[in-house]
């Protein structure tokens, strides 16, 4: 049942790709992201991953699509037509997923409880939760009953630590674009030629 | 179960590749980051498709806020590490995709287009005056 499930929305995830490639309405695009982001949400659900799915939701779904929206107020909404030939970019793009398919024979089967992912330090993870035989409940070292937050709080907090630096980087890069941009404007630089250009500040 | 095994692989190839192919044959630079999009939730979607057990469950802890339920030892959890590391990745992919999107109004400011191909020759005819004027 799982899946079939996941074959339904990858199905239908691959469909939305399409339509984004090939629509030259940007407005219509961001909305297909958005679909795109939900539908990606539902299938991490699928795949067990809850916390990845509401993660996409709030940021893919909704930061994303207000960042590209906003984007789109000042840039304009259509695509032109391209005029270069799409076959040089095809090949490319056929002969990079040929490789990557022949690799995937490479690979371990999907959802096999004893692949090589599932060694290692996830067990322990795990474990730290779930005491064996014997043990009492006070065994838990952290006790917080998702495992999720326990492993990105605690265990690998230093992940976090560098994701907020590139947040913040991010941030200053932004803020420092549009300072630039307005500080030309008020200095009498080159003009800006779009009208919705005072926005951006 | 060959072909079933190794579905979700491919389909997050086709993804890469459509994310992929947006991004090096469209000329709008918009479409190029929605194309980059498209390519990095691939990736996350591998990851968590890596860490998933069939018939499994979230790896949440069963049982209350004191230990834990009666056999919860013997519950199938799906592995969380991939889950932990992509939480990371959606979020830098937003600050950088908000990043881009910026230099692309900045972009419009300057030049007052966002296809690549008028960018050029404007580029291009910016730097015939140049070589002109001395």
């Amino acid at each position: 049942m799982e899946s079939v499930v996941d074959l339904a929305l990858l199905g239908l995830l691959a469909v939305t790709a399409f339509g984004v490639l090939h629509l030259r309405n940007l407005v219509a695009v961001v909305m297909l992201m958005g679909i795109y982001s939900f539908l990606s949400a539902a299938l991490f659900v699928v795949l067990d991953a809850v916390d990845v799915a509401f993660t996409e939701v709030a940021v893919g779904a909704g930061v994303s699509t207000i960042l590209a929206l906003g984007t789109l107020a000042l840039v304009g909404t259509r695509q032109k037509r391209h005029a270069k030939s799409p076959l040089i970019p095809l090949l490319i793009v056929l002969v990079t997923g040929g490789m990557l398919v022949y690799g995937t024979y490479d690979l371990p089967r999907w959802g096999e409880p004893d692949n090589p992912v599932h060694g290692h330090v996830a067990p322990e993870y795990l474990a730290d939760h779930v005491p064996l035989a014997g043990d009492e409940g006070d065994v838990l070292e952290v006790h917080i009953p998702n495992i999720v937050t326990t492993v990105l709080a605690s265990y690998r907090g230093y992940d976090t630590l560098g994701e907020t630096t590139v947040v913040f980087a991010a941030m200053v890069g932004v803020l420092t674009l549009f300072v630039g941009s307005r500080r030309q404007r008020r200095t009498g630089g080159p003009p800006a030629d779009d009208e919705g250009g005072s926005g951006a500040s | 179960m060959e072909f079933l095994g190794l579905f979700n692989y491919w389909v997050v190839i086709f993804l890469m590749m459509v994310g992929f192919y947006a991004l090096i044959s469209r000329g709008n630079l918009v479409k190029k980051v929605v194309g980059l999009n498209l390519f990095q939730t691939s990736v996350i979607i591998f990851y968590v498709s890596t860490g998933k057990i069939v018939g499994g469950t979230a790896p949440i802890l069963i049982g209350d806020d004191h230990g834990v339920a009666e056999g919860a030892a013997e519950v199938l959890y799906s592995n969380p590490l991939p889950h932990v590391l992509m939480l990371t990745a959606i979020v830098v992919g937003v600050a950088t995709m908000a990043m881009a999107l910026a230099l692309v109004v900045r972009i419009k400011e300057t030049y007052g287009t966002v296809e690549d191909d008028e960018i050029q020759a404007q580029v291009l005819a910016d730097e015939q005056r140049e070589g002109a004027r001395p």
